[in-house]
């Protein structure tokens, strides 16, 4: 029997969410192969992370030490490395998140054990972990296999499971010394800064019309603004649109702007990248038109129009008009 | 500050219809148009941009083959002083072993700070750059957005979730991931490039290198690629444009939504 370690992500007083979509999907691994299921928290002691994670798992492991408040690459690194040495669990499961980019890779070359990032799913198949994968911007799956080892690392893009609920965990938290050589971090957290507010509140608004790379010049989105102020929207973008300072970014749907529940999203030139589709994951009625029949965003529209935007656009403009 | 930045040539699939090789080990590359990976495009933007203000030398490095030099010409045209393409030769090739041949080559030159993209846009792991920097004992950040030098040490703004910005200081030398949107990259001419020609491209090999067979071994393998499910997607309204116009209205009205 082996152990399925899960690495629990918080910030500003939450766990995140992508924490129990890993612990949910690793309950299901264990089920089936008979594992054990530990969370892994690194904190300072501030607020009730472990008693949260408790019913999620058979083993909650605290790392508790006045430097763990935020995330640090450094500390968690060698906090990590000498915990999956200590156990050696089967798989190690984090976040493909900003955080668990910025560590998993590290990790993977400090203990020499296999990692495979970014997965949508994970299998145990003749005792062997096997990942699946989304490459070219989903439009290719890839199935991945490890060279052999004790240890499996992966990292799983957020929003890939949904929790479900079911019976609860009476999980032991266990407080684990810290190595003895903790390293004086080369990086030191300083702040966390809202860049997403601004004059428009995209995450309240009933109907969304936003913008993609599909519009192609600054210019063109005068247009669209026209047309969402005729029909009562409000206008939003996905990130290639801020990357290009056409917008700003209280504009952006997605992962890294906002994420949105308006009961109309109509999505003008989006290619439909998964941070963007996580981000309207809460949108009733999805409309979305792109040249490209085979742009990811079909896949989660409700309708669809393969066209060029602009003469849809106008042709809505003379219809509102008329 | 010398800058080493890690770039690769990745195939444009926007509007393209990909399918997969009879191996279903990689995917159809005939036909495909192939670019700098829109990532590593702002790290060498941004790697010009603190030469243009702090001085020293930009060094663009790729793992690739003949073709990939494109890439390498591209960022010398943008302001890099000199590039290395490192040839891999018939090896197979992960995140892994590419980011072991890439610290080697760079463990040799001398940096302050190394930029690569957060990842690229073909198999978008993000792995290779936070690979590097371990490899090399130095710190890093990913997902890196903003950049302040004060000496040796760096102020940055690190991307997270929800619109939510992390600053932290870091120390020099580091290896930092860039995120689209840091900077607006130059517009690069094709005279630009013809230009550039003079500059020096130097190729290496891994036996150049000194790298042994047994360390560059992958430590995944793609056992198949394959198209994705068949899902019942989204209901393809047909028609002229006034047509559509007239179905979206209607969708929109009967949602509760009025116009």
């Amino acid at each position: 029997m082996g152990e399925i370690m899960v690495l629990a992500e918080h910030r500003q007083g939450e766990v995140r969410d992508i924490t129990f979509e890993m612990l949910f999907k690793a309950r299901e691994l264990c089920q089936q192969n008979s594992h054990s299921l530990t969370a892994v928290l690194m904190t300072d002691g501030q607020g009730s992370y472990a008693d949260q994670l408790k019913s999620w798992a058979n083993e909650v492991v605290v790392f508790k030490d006045d430097r763990l408040g935020n995330f640090n690459a450094d500390f968690y690194n060698v906090i990590l490395a000498a915990l999956i040495e200590e156990r050696k669990p089967f798989i190690v499961l984090m976040g493909h998140t900003p955080w668990g980019m910025d560590l998993a890779p590290a990790l993977s070359v400090k203990t020499g054990y296999p990692l495979v990032t970014d997965c949508v799913d994970v299998l145990v198949e003749d005792g062997k972990p096997k990942v699946i994968r989304q490459i070219y911007s989903g439009k290719i799956y890839s199935k991945v296999s490890f060279k052999e080892s004790d240890v499996y690392l992966v990292t799983v893009r957020p929003s890939s499971f949904t929790p479900e609920v079911a019976e609860p965990f009476s999980g032991e938290i266990v407080e684990h010394d810290l190595p003895a050589d903790l390293p004086t971090p080369r990086r030191v957290f300083k702040e966390f800064v809202d860049t997403a507010a601004g004059e428009v509140d995209i995450s309240q608004a009933p109907f969304l019309i936003s913008v993609g790379r599909g519009i192609g010049e600054q210019e063109n989105i005068e247009q669209v603004k026209e047309l969402a102020e005729k029909m009562g929207a409000v206008l939003s973008c996905s990130r290639p649109v801020v990357d290009k300072n056409w917008l700003p970014k209280y504009h952006q749907v997605g992962t890294s702007g906002k994420s949105v529940k308006p009961k109309i999203y109509l999505a003008l030139g989006i290619s439909g990248a998964f941070q963007h589709v996580a981000g309207i994951a809460g949108a009733g009625t999805v409309i979305a038109i792109n040249k490209d029949k085979k742009a990811p965003i079909f896949r989660v529209a409700d309708y669809g129009v393969v066209d060029d935007l602009f003469k849809v656009v106008a042709a809505l403009k003379e219809k509102i008009e008329s | 500050m010398n800058i080493v930045v890690c770039l690769k040539r990745v195939p444009l699939t926007q509007e393209v219809d990909l399918q997969v090789n009879s191996d279903k080990k990689d995917i159809v590359k005939d036909g495909l148009a192939f670019v700098v990976n829109d990532w590593d495009n702002y790290a060498i933007e941004e790697a010009v941009q603190l030469k243009e203000k702090l001085g020293g030398e930009v060094t663009a490095v790729t793992v690739g083959y003949e073709d990939d030099e494109e890439v390498l010409r591209r960022a010398l045209a943008m302001g890099a002083d000199k590039a290395i393409r490192i040839d891999p030769g018939e090896r197979e090739l992960d995140a892994f072993v590419i980011s072991k041949i890439l610290s080697s080559v760079i463990r040799d030159l001398r940096y302050d700070l190394v930029l690569t993209g957060v990842q690229a846009d073909d198999t978008n792991e993000a792995m290779v750059g936070v690979m590097v920097a371990e490899n090399l004992g130095i710190a890093h950040a990913a997902v890196v957005n903003g950049i302040e030098v004060d000496g040796n040490e760096l102020t940055i703004k690190v991307e997270l979730e929800g619109g939510i910005d992390e600053v932290s200081t870091i120390t020099l030398p580091a290896v930092l991931t860039i995120q689209t949107g840091i900077n607006e990259p130059r517009y690069v001419s094709i005279m630009g490039i013809r230009k550039a020609g003079k500059k020096e491209l130097k190729v290496m090999t891994i036996d150049e290198l000194g790298l042994s067979q047994d360390y560059l071994l992958p430590q995944t393998v793609i056992e198949e690629l394959f198209l994705p499910p068949e899902t019942e997607g989204a209901e393809i309204l047909e028609g002229d444009p006034g047509t559509i116009a007239e179905e979206i209205i209607r969708i929109i009205k009967d949602k509760g939504v009025s116009i």
